[in-house]
């Protein structure tokens, strides 16, 4: 059975961590890849990487940052932040990265999906959602959560997954810095809904809340930034305690 | 000297990485001299089987990776490859091995098998020596293939599935060694002194 996966995030800006760090012996705080690695050697099974500057003049310096964490990691990660374009995936794909997350481009072209996982493999093709509950019903936000559009949540995660996405990354934006829990209620209508690997984001403070995101919602990964930027869950001691409870990781 | 298959699959620049870290002398090529004179082939493998396949008929490198007698590892995509023939754009393979390539039944576990999985050693094997039975390696894949006599390790999905193969100088994992962590390290170097 495959394990399920603790994903910490990482937010850069032309090459550096933005989300302040409390990892005091890091050379430079800012680094991401001094973090990559440490988390790589605390035992994360896979990490994400959210370029939020986002714009093509800075992409350089994003492949440059995906060549470097690819040099000193042997897990997995994903990159995602203004990627729009089939040629972008293939350079990221080619500097090391496994994955790429596409949210905004794809709401406005959702053809690209089934493009680029036609070129480059379902499993490179990450799914990107940002919902909020409104009324009832989960309305979809794209450009950083700026913009509302007409799409209902758990119909845009069914479009995504028919038409190749590897994998969803449901971020909650109700739930996101509050500490208050994954949106487990939402999240195990998307994992009943679809067959591919889904990934809870937003709302992580406890231990707890990742056990309740695997048992209850039957999510294949949980992530969080803070939590684990600010040193306030250790890693293994999270899988520790999911193990404990029943749940299988890695390690 | 390693050579490296260049045909634009995903995780070359993954796999040179930890070649780089093993200090291995090694090349990235898609030049049959380059590949005549390396002592061993790695063939990785992230993409879509029949757009592969055409890559190597492109490069003219197809008939020669079947008749090679020197070591090749598989990896992924490349292990399936090294198969007669792929449900994925219905291609036929290199045919190494007569096996086939299957696509996930999505009733019977998520598709793609992503993530890291514990895998079963069912045979002594080179590539495996000093790696402990039940150790975990990372998988990204919506197509396997099914056991067979060739199999030296085996996973579950739903299904019990072969997650390496062997047969003379050809190697194939379907996990991924160079981003498995330690474990992952240590297979491609017992591929590099061992096999």
């Amino acid at each position: 059975m495959v394990a399920k996966r603790i994903i910490p995030c990482l937010d850069v800006k032309e090459g550096k961590v933005v989300k302040g760090t409390n990892f005091v012996n890091l050379r430079d705080a800012g680094s991401a890849v001094e973090l990559a690695e440490r988390y790589y050697l605390e035992g994360a099974d896979e990490l994400v990487f959210l370029d939020i500057t986002a714009s093509s003049d800075k992409r350089k310096i994003l492949i440059e940052l995906v060549k470097e964490v690819a040099k000193v990691i042997r897990i997995p990660f994903t990159v995602g932040g203004g990627i729009s374009e089939l040629n972008d995936i293939d350079n990221l794909l080619k500097a090391g990265a496994d994955k790429v997350s596409l949210n905004t481009s794809i709401v406005i072209n959702p053809e690209l999906i089934t493009k680029a996982s036609r070129q480059f493999g379902s499993q490179a093709i990450v799914a990107a959602i940002d919902v909020k509950k409104n009324d009832g019903r989960y309305q979809i936000f794209i450009k950083g959560g700026r913009e509302a559009v007409q799409l209902e949540g758990l119909a845009w995660c069914k479009e995504t997954a028919e038409r190749g996405a590897g994998e969803i990354l449901l971020t909650s934006m109700d739930r996101d810095g509050t500490k208050s829990g994954f949106d487990v209620e939402f999240l195990s209508q998307i994992t009943k809904a679809v067959s591919i690997p889904v990934i809870a984001s937003g709302g992580a403070g406890t231990k707890d809340h990742f056990l309740e995101a695997f048992k209850n919602a039957d999510v294949d990964a949980c992530l969080a930034a803070s939590l684990f930027h600010y040193q306030e869950l250790e890693i293994s001691d999270l899988k520790q305690y999911l193990q404990e409870n029943g749940v299988q990781t890695r390690k | 000297m390693i050579a490296v298959i260049d045909y634009g699959a995903g995780n070359t620049a993954s796999v040179a990485n930890v070649l780089d870290e093993l200090k291995t002398d090694y090349i990235i090529t898609n030049k049959e001299n380059d590949l005549c004179n390396a002592q061993k082939i790695i063939l990785p493998g992230v993409g879509e089987a029949s757009f592969t396949v055409k890559r190597l008929h492109l490069l003219n490198l197809f008939s020669f990776l079947r008749l090679i007698h020197k070591p090749v590892l598989g990896i992924c995509l490349g292990m399936q490859l090294l198969c007669e023939h792929s449900e994925e754009g219905n291609a036929s393979c290199l045919g190494v091995f007569d096996l086939s390539t299957k696509k996930f039944d999505k009733l019977m576990g998520k598709v793609p098998h992503m993530g890291w999985n514990k895998i079963e050693i069912i045979k002594e094997s080179k590539l495996f020596s000093g790696i402990m039975d039940k150790s975990y390696f990372y998988f990204a894949h919506s197509y396997y293939v099914p056991n067979n006599k060739y199999s030296s390790s085996q996973c579950e999905h739903g299904i019990v599935f072969s997650v390496s193969i062997e047969r003379d100088n050809f190697y194939g994992v379907q996990f991924h060694p160079e981003k498995s962590g330690e474990v992952g390290i240590k297979l491609l170097k017992n591929f590099i002194e061992l096999c």
